[in-house]
């Protein structure tokens, strides 16, 4: 389970990027954010059980709705926040926006524009861990939406048949836009279908952060010793539309608030630490209010910090070695 | 004495000596282990360097380039050969919005090399596509199409030592063309083009199989008087535009060919800068010789009427020294 100071710095960074979430939702409806973005809140315990449970140096590849990801993997509010703002103190320099955040440099392979296909290159590090023989894994996240693509089971093949230190995390919210994952997945049961590939294949709470923490520690051992992939299916919910401004009918009111209010991660985790005397409401209040400082001072970091200079167009577009 | 080697050992040359130099280089796609390739590309390479180097894949092509885009981000430098440049559109988003755009974004090289081959030869539609100008086209690739087995083995060597996604387009009809190869350190530059034939009184400019047929044009127009340049571009992105400018500069006359459909072409491309550039050298307009945009059949006949022949590019040849 972890001490209380791990218990209490993953209810932190899950308030964090619940504040984070809800701000930059705010900023998003006044247009401050480039491009616009797709909110996690209602998700933080998947991020942050899988981090939670990973090397400072693990690699994580992941998908359009990652800024949870990228926070619980140790990228500041302020970096993530500028980026969101396309600006040049941002995660990538103000190029990526909300769904382009990585640093390769720091094991972030990248959020990705394109449905499936972060869990593929997840599964190229993994080849590339396995390759120079270190001791790592690689996380690939991936939507229930993106369980529908082909090459999501390709790359799942490849890392079962390969042995591949890969985690595939399915951050499953239920939904992809307004499509109700019981209305297009055959046989119902995603880790029905990966099993069929011959790897440990389970349904997780992904409500749950400890749960999801101890299944990803327990995946991350298996990897290390040299047993191959993972597929953990995280079952969570979004609080919110599929992008900031969605105001869909496809789900009732009454599901939305079901989830809040009986299944939120954050209070679940709260509850129980409190429960266990590991927290008290003064601690409690502390963090909320450290949170909400932290928040406040990245939205100023990222609102003061300049876009990316326009003369830089053509820089990294590639190394510039073949160009002589 | 002992032949030369093909095209095909020349690129085994490479990737041996490559692969003995540095650890990090891997291959992997099918049946490369027992066959060699398709094209014997690879062929005794697995024997020498082992099955976790030279690895066979399932046919999952989109897979196959997301373990290339991020074993390369982790640091390796992984070749991805398709066999064929066909199956490329099975990964064509692994390729174009991941490889090429990682580096501007993500602060990460990309240093995997997409081998294939490619051009027209036989057996249709699905086997003879010509895509050189959408992955010339693409931000972050670069482009090799060698001619000869020297430079399959030495562009080869300059890809694998640089740190960028490059598409590797090998010809079919190449494959067993034999021709001398370089040493250990004889590596070729990208976007430096070679002069394959020397004249004064017009440039053709071409590259891969097409400087075949456009030799033996340029040898017909000399039997009548007239000395064609061929210019071989060797790589496509980054292009040699220097030296094409320099040649309309030279010999006034300008016709570029290849066998790709003309429209929205790599012709046009190099038709349209090197008018731009060098305009009042030009003693007319550059003439462009390519194949008609239709896709390719599999019969003979009709596969001759849709890509050019050596009659159209010496007509090309004729018409830009009547100017
Ligand atoms: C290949 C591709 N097809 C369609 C889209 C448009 N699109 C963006 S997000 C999305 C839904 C994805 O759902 P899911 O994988 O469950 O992720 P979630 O949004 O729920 O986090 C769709 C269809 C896309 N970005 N990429
Ligand atoms: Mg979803």
């Amino acid at each position: 389970m972890g001490t209380r100071e791990e218990m209490l710095a993953m209810l932190r960074m899950m308030m964090m990027i619940r504040n984070f979430e809800e701000t930059a939702d705010k900023l998003t409806l006044r247009g401050k954010v480039s491009g616009g973005m797709h909110n996690s809140s209602g998700q933080e315990a998947v991020a942050v059980g899988v981090m939670s449970a990973l090397a400072p140096d693990d690699v994580i590849a992941t998908t359009h709705r990652s800024h949870h990801h990228t926070l619980a993997k140790g990228f500041s509010a302020r970096e993530v926040m500028a980026e969101l703002m396309t600006k040049a103190t941002g995660v990538s320099k103000g190029r990526g926006a909300s769904m382009h955040l990585g640093d390769v440099a720091r094991g972030h392979f990248g959020g990705n524009g394109i449905v499936g296909a972060g869990m593929g290159i997840g599964m190229g590090a993994a080849l590339g861990i396995k390759l120079a023989g270190d001791k790592k894994v690689a996380v690939g996240f991936v939507g229930d939406g993106g369980m529908n693509t082909g090459r999501t089971w390709e790359a799942v093949n490849m890392a079962a048949i390969w042995k591949l230190p890969l985690i595939v995390v399915v951050d499953n919210n239920q939904y992809a836009v307004e499509t109700f994952i019981e209305r297009v997945t055959a046989g119902g049961d995603l880790p029905k279908r990966a099993s069929g590939f011959g790897l440990p294949a389970s349904t997780i709470d992904g409500q749950n952060v400890l749960e999801v923490k101890d299944a990803v520690a327990k995946a991350r051992d298996f990897a290390l010793a040299g047993n191959g992939p993972t597929f953990l299916n995280a079952v969570t919910y979004r609080y919110y539309g599929h992008n900031v401004g969605e105001k869909g009918q496809y789900r009732t009111l009454e599901e939305i608030e079901d989830w809040r209010t009986n299944r939120d991660p954050i209070d679940q985790l709260a509850a129980r630490l409190f429960a266990d005397g590991l927290l008290d409401q003064a601690t409690f209040d502390e963090m909320t209010a450290s949170v909400e400082a932290e928040i406040k001072d990245a939205v100023e970091f990222a609102e003061n910090s300049p876009n990316p200079d326009p003369a830089d167009v053509m820089l990294n577009v590639d190394s510039g070695k073949l160009r002589g | 004495m002992a032949s030369e080697p093909t095209y095909s050992e020349a690129y085994q040359s490479g990737i041996r000596e490559e692969m003995n130099n540095n650890p990090k280089i891997f291959i992997m796609g099918t049946d490369l282990q027992e066959r060699g390739g398709h094209f014997a590309q690879v062929k005794g390479i697995a024997q020498e360097f082992g099955g976790e180097r030279v690895r066979d894949t399932p046919i999952s092509e989109a897979a196959m380039i997301a373990a290339g885009v991020g074993a390369a981000m982790y640091g390796m430098r992984p070749v991805v050969d398709l066999n064929f440049m066909d199956f490329a559109l099975g990964a064509m988003d692994e390729i174009i919005n991941q490889a090429a755009h990682i580096r501007y974004m993500f602060n990460g090289s990309v240093p995997l090399i997409i081998r294939a081959t490619s051009g027209i030869a036989q057996a249709g539609a699905h086997h003879n596509n010509s895509f050189e100008s959408f992955f010339a086209h693409t931000p972050g690739l670069s482009v090799a199409v060698p001619g000869t087995p020297w430079d399959v083995k030495g562009l080869l060597k300059t890809a694998l030592r640089a740190d960028d996604p490059v598409i590797f387009m090998m010809h079919k009809k190449l494959t067993g063309m034999r021709g001398p190869i370089g040493g250990p350190e004889d590596l070729v530059p990208f976007g430096k083009a070679r002069i394959a034939r020397e004249g004064a009184d017009a440039t053709l400019v071409t590259y891969g199989y097409t400087l075949i047929p456009a030799m033996k044009a340029a040898e017909t127009l000399a039997a009548e008087g007239k000395q064609v340049e061929i210019l071989d571009l060797r790589t496509l992105f980054p292009m040699d535009m220097d030296a094409v400018i320099e040649a309309v500069k030279r010999t006034g006359r300008m016709v570029v060919v290849d066998e790709a459909p003309l429209f929205a072409s790599i012709t046009a491309e190099i038709a349209a800068t090197a008018s731009e550039a060098a305009f009042d050298s030009l003693k007319g307009p550059i003439v462009r010789v390519g194949a008609q945009r239709a896709p390719l059949s599999a019969d003979p006949g009709m596969v001759e009427a849709t890509i050019p022949s050596i009659s159209d590019i010496e007509a090309a040849l004729r018409k830009v020294l009547s100017y």
